[in-house]
């Protein structure tokens, strides 16, 4: 079967150059065959991949790559010695391209000046807390029989929190927690997900009226994990810095991580919690600083660290079939562009 | 001349108590309240047009008042105060000059212009209301339902009794009962039939001139309370949105689910369908404002309205740029980019003239359908 079609084609192909030779020259001839063959015309080019021969072909490349690279360093050094020559008459240099300046426009980020949103947030869940009416008291809890990784983590969360308290979960519902909690005045619940030791989830509830907010945890580094750590944190109240929450969400995701510590941090301990936001990925880092001169300053990291992402965030407290959602991240429907950041 | 705000497409309550109407043609939302005079007490819970001609809109409040806006002055006109009963308000309408108010404890209260308080009338309607709504054909009869407290629809003329109180289903294959919750309900235009969604993922269709008290229809949509809904022109489909923003076009005919309409965020507080055009606005907890096209699904207007949206009000209008352009081409503006907009409308109603063969081919529902089990709807 196969040699019979293959027959065909080649019959076919001489109809085709029949045509051709009936119809003109022999210069067109070349022409008209390769459209026969269905390939659009381009002015012969040398392809490396085309050497048969493969030492030749490796050494064909390898001169080809020195050359690529020979032109590249002449570009450069052109452009510094113009650079050079110009003096402080130079163009600024361009800015490179990166996906967080490429950002698709959101219209969704908070302009500082807008009163709606100021009222907005002024009023939300966390506006006792931020007019000094309440001191936050933390609860951390874990899944149910936490590993040894899971329960160490917690332990270093709540060295870092002040006035955090860890109670094992015994098998308790979140719902049945939630009253208890607001009963004896804590002001906000975390509760650390763990697969196979490896604590991969993190709920932060605020109370008592909420938000809940559900985050993908990775990368969670214990203090012993970390090289070229300091010595252990003391028991001052840290700074916290909040980076890029800069979106309508990310408000509200930061207020609630600012709620977490305590106004007025002790400088003495030159303690700080850094959140810092890039790409939707929340990475958090605890480090102590120390001003060496008037302008260079030493960091030491302390530890834990870990890597947060927004999965959802409910309006109220902790309920995840009847709650309403207020955000809800959905893969296929928003995750569209790789420049479409949410927080 | 009226104010611009005649004009304006949707209108949406907030949740901080601010009224915003949307031109969705210019691509303008303006507040219709001072950013200063805000107070969460004012937060809208629930809002209705004061006539036909859509000259005014009737804001219910948190804190008990009712809020009378005219569209044709763009300010607020009337403040009542119809606090009674206990909770939010959970739904408003008007009959005749007389304003309905309902609230969460199930106190309905009708508030007869000019009369003492003693001479209104009163219907206890049962405890948890989550939805009332007036029957827009016979503006006497109102339905409501809420959590344990199965759909009931009153005659305003007779409020010793509701004239039609729907049954419970049958117990589950294990013998249990159904949990009750209504969470939204409308009636259907040209019959006496009532669509309501609930807390427990169903849409359930109701018929009050059957024998039946049990639903004629039901259908299963996920698993996540659903929150609102709103019956397209032709009564043949309904559209209905779940607490994680999944927005779903339901036929009342065969209790399939048609099409997913998309890009939606967070939980859907109110859809409302347009009278005529194959449009759906909808608004909820993510703070947009969204107006899809029902027929094919797309996206025609997101807008970011600052604060979480509660209701929203849809105008009648079937030619929304008409008047307008009427009263600009009286005020001899003319506009090279009017025109361009004009294009794009003309656009617009060939999608309309489309839309309303189409409606008119498919003949309209008659007589009930047996009872079916129920879909479940993936």
């Amino acid at each position: 079967m196969a040699d019979n079609d293959e027959r065909l084609r080649k019959e076919q192909g001489k109809k085709q150059r029949k045509v051709v030779d009936s119809n003109g020259t022999g210069s067109e001839n070349e022409v008209v065959e390769q459209q026969g063959h269905g390939e659009v015309l381009f002015p012969p080019t040398f392809n490396i991949s085309e050497i048969k021969n493969r030492q030749r072909r490796q050494f064909m490349f390898l001169r080809f790559k020195q050359e690529r690279r020979k032109e590249k360093l002449a570009i450069k050094k052109k452009r510094r010695k113009e650079r050079e020559a110009l003096g402080d008459k130079a163009p600024p240099k361009p800015v490179p391209k990166t996906i967080e300046n490429q950002r698709i426009y959101d219209e969704t980020v908070v302009d500082p000046t807008d009163e709606e949103v100021a009222f907005d947030e002024a009023t939300d869940e966390f506006a006792s807390y931020f007019n000094r009416q309440t001191i936050p008291k933390i609860l951390i809890t874990t899944s149910d029989r936490p590993r040894g990784r899971c329960v160490r983590f917690c332990d270093q969360l709540s060295s870092i929190i002040p006035n955090s308290h860890v109670y094992y979960r015994r098998g308790l519902a979140l719902k049945r927690i939630i009253p208890q909690c607001i009963s004896r005045g804590f002001t906000d619940l975390i509760v650390i997900n763990e697969d196979r030791k490896v604590p991969n989830g993190l709920v932060l509830s605020h109370l008592p009226e909420g938000p809940t907010a559900h985050f993908k945890m990775s990368s969670a580094r214990l203090r012993k994990e970390i090289k070229r750590k300091g010595k252990a944190p003391t028991e001052h109240q840290p700074e916290v810095i909040l980076n890029n929450f800069t979106t309508r969400l990310g408000h509200s995701i930061g207020r609630m991580f600012a709620s977490l510590f305590p106004h007025d941090p002790q400088f003495t301990g030159r303690q700080v919690a850094t959140f810092h936001n890039q790409r939707d990925y929340i990475f958090f880092r605890f480090h102590r600083y120390i001003f060496k001169n008037e302008k260079k300053v030493g960091i030491q990291e302390l530890g834990p660290r870990f890597t947060l992402k927004l999965r959802s965030l409910q309006k109220g407290t902790f309920d995840s079939k009847f709650g309403e959602y207020e955000w809800v991240h959905k893969r296929h429907e928003m995750d569209t562009s790789r420049r479409k950041f949410h927080l | 001349m009226a104010s611009p705000a005649r004009w304006n497409h949707v209108w949406v309550g907030t949740e901080t108590g601010i009224l915003k109407g949307v031109n969705l043609h210019r691509k303008q939302a303006s507040n219709y309240m001072e950013v200063s005079a805000l107070n969460r007490a004012q937060e809208v819970c629930a809002m209705c047009w004061g006539d036909e001609h859509e000259s005014e809109i009737f804001l219910a409040c948190r804190d008990g008042t009712v809020k009378i806006f005219s569209t044709e002055k763009g300010k607020f006109t009337e403040f009542r105060d119809c606090s009674g009963g206990e909770g939010l308000f959970r739904g408003l309408a008007v009959h005749e000059s007389s304003l309905i108010t309902c609230v969460e404890s199930g106190l309905v209260k009708v508030w007869k212009e000019g009369t003492q308080e003693d001479g209104n009338t009163e219907i206890n309607t049962g405890p948890n209301i989550a939805k009332m709504r007036q029957n827009p054909e016979m503006q006497h009869c109102i339905g409501t339902g809420g959590k344990e407290n199965d759909l009931k629809v009153w005659d305003l003329q007779r409020p010793d009794q509701p004239i039609f109180k729907a049954k419970n289903v049958r117990n589950d294959w294990l013998d249990l009962r159904v949990p009750v919750w209504v969470q939204d309900l409308q009636f259907l235009p040209r019959s006496q039939k009532i669509v309501t969604c609930t807390g427990h993922h169903q849409v359930r269709l109701y018929d009050p001139c059957s024998p039946q008290r049990r639903p004629v229809l039901e259908a299963l949509f996920q698993e996540y309370p659903l929150t609102a809904l709103s019956v397209t022109p032709d009564a043949n489909y309904v559209v209905v949105g779940n607490t994680q923003g999944s927005v779903a076009i339901i036929d009342l005919r065969q209790g399939k689910l048609v099409k997913c309409l998309k890009g939606f965020a967070g939980s859907v507080r109110s859809i409302q369908c347009h009278a005529s055009l194959p449009l759906v606005a909808s608004c909820g907890l993510d703070r947009f404002l969204r107006v899809h096209n029902i027929e094919d699904k797309q996206l025609l207007h997101k807008v970011f309205l600052k604060s979480r949206l509660n209701c929203l009000l849809m105008t009648g209008r079937e030619r929304w740029e008409q008047e307008e352009q009427q009263e600009i081409s009286s005020l001899s503006q003319e506009d090279v980019k009017e025109e361009e907009q004009d294009e794009i409308w003309n656009m617009m109603e060939t999608v309309q003239d489309k839309a309303g063969r189409k409606h008119s081919t498919e003949p309209p529902p008659q007589g009930c359908r047996p009872y079916k089990k129920p879909k479940k709807i993936p």
